[in-house]
């Protein structure tokens, strides 16, 4: 017993570095198979309000860009809604919406990570839910990961663990959308098989069989393909329409039916069973 | 006497924190290149502190920082390495004259300084990317990323060093 409290005594700093070792690599390794870590992020009340008021002061400088963006995009929409064919007033009922659109700041920004996350400021409050998509009015930027009552934190499209469904526009033909970590403007489709007739250029949209992101919302263009080892599928390069080191405004897109259709589909795999 | 040191202590820790979180973090410097200026909390940190609160201090930093930069607890492990490491690394930089009492940091020569702030640098930032990116066959985007940052870091920490530097008495 004495020489075990003498152990303890004669090792004390060793043992506490091996102890805080031991649970920063269990708060580390557990995100990386899973979630990220459910208080080790910055939507909490003390980071996000620091980060919001840094923010605040450097959205100044970004003003003019911000508000050209903004108009470009209504010169869009309004062009869009000019030339509509019919006027359709049952789309204007909430009810029938499949989508609903709530805006946000981002506050904390990154891309040179392997797991990038981005800080935005709109939390439970605004009845923002993780696993809803964020977009920019240029093309996808990611997914909802963590909430707090005032911020949120998105789970950028760079970052290993993303991976969405996306496909080529004017196509049905699908893959995923996942990152190497290598550059920040550059991310990878896979699983497009073979057969798929591709030129560089060609437009990667969201595809439709995610319950996150709308069908259709732009991503980038294919700037490089290759076949991948098995020669069956491409590994294709798609260059972002995003500039993701300057994003100021983000819109985040709610599918109303989305509890729905994963009700559904658990019930549909434990029938299966 | 006392008091004013804690104090010391205590507004170093936060400046830095606010410091690397708000400005170095967003730098991205060549596109990846965010200096970790923060290393200079465990470089100036009294010799003759207690070993094991120093350690839980390294926890500490590294852990605030972590929650600004969503790295899970990647910043705080690797603080906590060099924390423990530090007594081994400056018997390596001064000889075993610095567990004297009257050692004094200031007092040492230049390219002692410069060799015990790099070597806290390389063994920091090697855990560190080592566990943000987690996987072997990345060894050469570890090490590029270590030189790469590291440079970054050396130079930064040491114009604030020499900004900041205490006078030599």
């Amino acid at each position: 017993m004495q020489q075990i409290i003498n152990f303890i005594i004669r090792y004390k700093n060793f043992l506490l570095y091996v102890f805080l070792m031991i649970v920063s690599l269990g708060f580390t390794i557990q995100s990386h198979s899973y979630h990220q870590s459910r208080f080790f992020n910055s939507s909490n009340w003390v980071t996000g309000n620091i980060l919001r008021t840094s923010n605040n002061v450097s959205t100044y400088f970004g003003l003019d860009q911000e508000n050209q963006k903004l108009m470009e995009e209504n010169t869009y929409l309004r062009k869009l809604l000019f030339n509509r064919t019919q006027i359709d007033t049952t789309v204007l009922d909430s009810v029938q919406q499949t989508y609903t659109i709530t805006t946000a700041k981002v506050i904390k920004n990154s891309f040179a990570d392997p797991r990038n996350y981005i800080t935005i400021d709109k939390g439970r409050k605004d009845s923002v839910q993780p696993d809803m998509g964020v977009i920019t009015s240029k093309g996808i930027l990611g997914i909802i990961e963590n909430t707090s009552n005032n911020f949120s934190t998105v789970q950028s499209i760079l970052n290993e663990k993303s991976n969405i469904n996306a496909k080529i526009k004017n196509t049905d033909h699908f893959g995923s959308l996942v990152w190497n970590m290598k550059q920040y403007n550059i991310v990878q489709l896979v699983d497009i098989p073979r057969l798929v007739p591709l030129t560089i250029g060609d437009t990667i949209v969201t595809g439709g069989m995610s319950s996150i992101f709308p069908e259709g919302i732009p991503i980038g263009t294919i700037r490089k393909f290759d076949l991948n080892t098995s020669k069956s599928f491409y590994n294709i390069d798609v260059a972002l329409f995003n500039d993701m080191t300057n994003i100021k405004n983000v819109y985040i897109v709610k599918n109303t039916y989305r509890e729905e259709i994963l009700e559904l589909e658990k019930q549909t795999e434990t029938n299966g069973q | 006497m006392v008091s004013n040191y804690y104090f010391l202590n205590v507004v170093r820790f936060l400046l830095l924190v606010l410091v690397q979180v708000l400005v170095f973090n967003k730098l991205n410097f060549f596109g990846f290149i965010n200096p970790m200026v923060y290393i200079l909390f465990l470089y100036w940190y009294p010799i003759k502190e207690n070993r094991a609160a120093f350690i839980g201090l390294g926890f500490l930093l590294g852990i605030a920082i972590d929650f600004f930069s969503d790295t899970m607890a990647i910043h705080a492990a690797s603080t906590i390495t060099i924390a423990y490491m530090r007594p081994a690394i400056m018997r390596f930089v001064f000889g075993v004259n610095f567990e004297f009492q009257s050692f004094k940091l200031s007092n040492t020569t230049r390219v002692q300084q410069i060799t015990f702030l790099a070597l806290l640098i390389i063994v920091h930032h090697f855990v560190f990317f080592t566990l943000e990116i987690f996987s072997l066959d990345n060894f050469l985007l570890i090490l590029k990323k270590v030189l790469a940052t590291g440079t970054g870091t050396l130079i930064l920490c040491l114009l604030f060093g020499s900004l900041f530097s205490v006078r030599k008495e």
